[in-house]
């Protein structure tokens, strides 16, 4: 893309640029403890989460305000526009990601303590979550590049992440029929699975709005097979 | 913006290119302006934008060695043929200009001079007259108590406004505009605008402006041009959002290169 002949807009733009992806970065970073939490019970891990929250929250207000002031300031348009906006949506996904990788580092705490749990069953959440955050990794890539091929695999992940949450949920399902004693911490990885899909629908939504900055065209509701389709479109 | 429901085209330009003398300063053309819908002319300075507006109404020709080629269609018919009658044409496709007008006569003279031109009414038809193309033009109530007051002594928008109400006086079918709010301060320009927006009930509009944003603001649709060629011609909405030329979408977005 060329430059603007109105340098400080080009400045603008960059200043939410950057302010986005470090606070993809610091999210990430929050998602990372909470794997981490899972990994070894790591108390040190959700305590940090709880502490980074805040940041995440007033980085939010911030680069929103900046994509205001851009608005109001510079009247962007085309892709420009399409950039905005999707600064703007992006930032509410990054804040989710931290809500629920907040849950993660703070249940799996709570579900190391648990003697009802398996490693198999940990070691199933510990490798779900790290595919969710290579999800946000890659989404944050390709927004950073515009990059229709990361986001492309960013779609194709969160099915796998979708039928992972599934698989898991049944499987809860048959432990807790089997020994009530199970149940407590058979919800407990429940809702750690299902922050963990949240945190991949969230990725799946960057994604799509990269599809929309680049392609013009708003893929939100539509089928992997017709997003897919719209990307390999000249 | 209504472009819901898809309007039938009021000016079919075909092949159209212009001449000043030997240089060609508009490029084989062809596109469609939709009827009662307002449509944008943009693109920087010697684009050609302001010359292809002067086409509709043949107004070139009141300079010398100017010339178009082509065809401009309005209703069929078209509008280059040596053998249309100008005077027809110019009542048909009324035109307002950058900077206002108003002839050194009161205001209810300024719109009776041109009624007078095309139509015979009596006293009493041409008041009717000019309370209609006033209140049309939103300025009725501003000067409704001063029609004898000079043209000249209203304010710069107003005199907008009076040369808009001079050119419906004559119920054009087209009206074209060229740069009509880039003298005016903000609130008259807000004025016209929301004038454009009622106007297009009645009227296809054409309109030429430096401001991108004004384009954005009033128009169904949106021509990009450039060096006397049409780049892109499409919705506004379309073009503002995802231009599908590259030239268009630098130049909307700021890069011009």
């Amino acid at each position: 893309m060329n430059e603007h002949t109105l340098k400080q807009f080009d400045t603008d733009m960059e200043a939410i640029r950057t302010a986005v992806l470090n606070m993809g970065g610091l999210v990430e970073q929050q998602l990372l403890r909470g794997i981490n939490a899972l990994k070894s019970g790591d108390g040190e891990a959700a305590h940090d989460v709880l502490a980074d929250e805040g940041r995440i929250n007033s980085m939010q207000v911030e680069i929103d305000q900046l994509c205001s002031q851009i608005i109001s300031r510079r009247q962007p348009t085309a892709i420009d526009l399409r950039l905005v906006m999707t600064f703007g949506k992006t930032i509410n996904d990054l804040e989710r990601i931290g809500d629920e990788a907040k849950k993660v580092a703070t249940k799996a705490q709570q579900l190391r303590q648990s003697r009802r749990v398996t490693a198999g069953q940990l070691h199933v959440l510990t490798w779900v979550s790290e595919t969710a955050r290579q999800m946000v990794q890659k989404a944050l890539d390709a927004l950073a590049r515009l990059d229709l091929k990361a986001a492309a695999e960013v779609l194709r992940e969160d099915e796998k992440v979708d039928a992972e949450f599934v698989s898991i949920m049944r499987q809860m399902v048959s432990y807790a029929m089997e020994d009530p004693h199970t149940i407590s911490a058979c919800i407990e990885i429940v809702l750690i699975a299902k922050a963990i899909e949240r945190i991949g629908d969230h990725a799946k939504n960057i994604s799509e709005y990269v599809v929309h900055v680049v392609k013009g065209k708003d893929v939100r509701h539509a089928s992997l097979a017709e997003i897919q389709q719209e990307i390999s479109k000249g | 913006m209504d472009e819901s429901n898809a309007s039938s085209p009021k000016i079919k330009i075909h092949n159209l290119s212009f001449y000043y003398g030997n240089y060609q300063a508009l490029k084989p053309m062809d596109f469609e302006i939709p009827e009662k819908r307002v449509t944008a002319f943009i693109g920087p300075s010697g684009c050609g934008k302001s010359t292809l507006l002067r086409t509709f109404n043949r107004m070139y020709e009141l300079y010398p060695n100017q010339r178009a080629t082509g065809e401009i269609l309005m209703d069929g018919e078209n509008v280059l043929d040596p053998r249309q009658d100008l005077n027809m044409l110019r009542a048909k496709v009324g035109m307002v200009f950058q900077k206002p007008t108003p002839f050194p006569m009161s205001i209810f003279d300024n719109i009776v001079f041109g009624i007078k031109l095309y139509e015979s009414l009596s006293r009493r038809e041409l008041e009717e007259r000019v309370e209609w193309a006033l209140r049309k033009a939103a300025l009725w109530d501003e000067v409704k108590d001063k029609l004898n007051q000079s043209g000249t002594s209203l304010s710069g928008g107003q005199q907008q406004r009076l040369c808009i109400a001079r050119a419906i006086a004559v119920k054009p079918e087209v009206l074209l505009l060229d740069e009509p709010a880039s003298a005016l301060d903000p609130l008259s320009t807000a004025r016209i605008e929301e004038l454009i927006h009622e106007l297009k009930e009645d009227y296809t509009i054409a309109i030429v402006t430096h401001n991108m944003q004004q384009a954005a603001r009033v128009s169904d649709y949106t021509a990009y041009m450039y060096l006397g060629e049409l780049i892109e011609f499409g919705r506004t909405d379309e073009i503002f959002i995802k231009p599908k030329r590259k030239e268009t979408e630098d130049y909307i977005t700021g890069r011009f290169g």
